[in-house]
């Protein structure tokens, strides 16, 4: 019974001290004065690892997912006659939901993961304490390039994704089954408000973007320097941002659509 | 040189970034930056607006002329007052000009059907419609057609 007790409580404390320290990491992180001469090669850098060469992934999906829902929603809708609608269905569905989601589960594959694996293994190697021991503030140095180019480099792959999935829509619904073209734009268009359905897109990326970065610089920073420990750190930054990015997405929803 | 290499391609990533942006503006959701500089506003009042909704069409033998902007409930006459933005080179609608609420295709969009009458004057900014019909309640419709059965 009392061993129970201990177990749950140092549970609690482990959970409440890694929150406690992710917060204290994240403010100071964001806290410190940027320098914007030296910072900014460095960003750049970190802007190419974690968005150009996320394109490829983005892109790929975007086009598949597009070109599927638009499959789907065809085949459903001509039974009502209303095949037109498709455009409508598939940029709502994008905008909305799909896009931000799916590439923020995307990015945390792709980009957290390595960013996690990255900074762990410069733990590892000690070459942290070494740019510590030189006089520079790897929080400076290492860690806010890696958040910030995160932060930028999500939502511009979210709104990549959502063109590149209406287009395969469109190529699906218009080329291939032939929905007439001028009912699917206009129909697209009468359907999606810039402010409410793409705008709140871009919120709820951004949001994601904070958070998936949030996540995976923070246990690549807190891990243990071991090869387990990146191992588990890295598996880590992809379940909890996963998990956090569906959770969040529900949240979020019922916070800008679930006025009715 | 790979620096530079890199700035440019990091460069081209956020101008595809935000060329998509605009492309989701103006090309998925049809923003347009002029959309209130050239219209005047004419009102209609319908006994039941259906399934209208704010920036439904207006149309003129199926050409669209303008955009719903607002639906408000007259607490009067319990009548729903659609508010209708019209082009202003569509300016030449009679003061008996009728309005209807007709449905596109079976399922789809509401939309506000405007027939011209024979008048001399013309409708102007913040006129009121009243010849109106009202939209087709698949309900009611199919009511009445059952009263009328049984009462055969």
């Amino acid at each position: 019974m009392i061993t129970w007790l201990r177990i749950l409580g140092k549970t609690g404390l482990q959970w409440l001290s890694v929150n406690g320290r992710s917060g204290v990491f994240i403010a100071s992180v964001l806290c410190g004065v940027p320098n914007v001469r030296k910072g900014l090669p460095l960003l750049m850098k970190q802007l190419y690892a974690v968005g150009v060469l996320s394109l490829p992934i983005v892109v790929v999906s975007g086009l598949f997912i597009g070109m599927v829902m638009s499959l789907q929603g065809y085949s459903i809708l001509v039974d009502y006659g209303s095949e037109q609608a498709v455009g409508q269905m598939v940029s709502l569905s994008l905008v909305r939901e799909l896009g931000p989601v799916v590439t923020a589960l995307l990015f945390a594959g792709r980009a957290g993961s390595s960013l996690t694996a990255e900074i762990g293994l410069m733990k590892a190697t000690e070459q942290i304490t070494s740019l510590e021991m030189l006089g520079v503030d790897p929080l400076r140095y290492v860690m806010a390039p890696r958040l910030l180019a995160g932060f930028i480099a999500l939502p511009l792959l979210t709104l990549i994704f959502n063109v590149v999935g209406i287009w395969g829509g469109s190529l699906v619904a218009v080329d291939w089954l032939g929905v007439y073209e001028g009912s699917f734009w206009a129909n697209m268009q009468a359907a999606t408000d810039f402010k409410i359905d793409v705008l709140n897109g871009v919120i709820k990326s951004i949001t994601f973007a904070f958070v998936v970065t949030w996540i995976a610089v923070f246990q690549g920073h807190d891990l243990t320097p071991t090869a387990e420990g990146i191992g588990r750190a890295t598996t880590k930054t992809v379940v909890y941002s996963s998990l956090a990015v569906l959770g969040l997405d529900f949240i979020l929803t019922a916070v800008m659509f679930g006025d009715f | 040189m790979h620096s530079k290499a890199l700035e440019v391609t990091v460069g081209l990533f956020m101008l595809a970034g935000f060329a998509s942006l605009i492309v989701l503006a103006l090309n998925v959701s049809g923003l347009t930056f002029s959309e209130s500089k050239n219209s005047y506003t004419i009102y209609a009042s319908f006994e039941n607006i259906g399934g209208l909704t704010a920036r439904s069409k207006v149309t003129v033998a199926g050409v669209a002329v303008g955009r719903v902007v607002d639906i408000t409930l007259d607490k009067d006459e319990f009548s729903g007052i659609v508010e209708m933005a019209i082009e202003s080179e569509y300016d030449q609608f009679t003061t008996d000009t009728t309005a209807a609420i007709l449905t596109a295709g079976l399922l789809g969009e509401k939309y506000i059907g405007l027939i011209s009458g024979a008048d001399d004057e013309f409708l102007e900014e913040g006129d009121l419609i009243l010849d109106t019909q009202s939209a087709l309640v698949l309900e009611e419709l199919i009511g009445q057609f059952l009263f009328n059965t049984v009462n055969q």
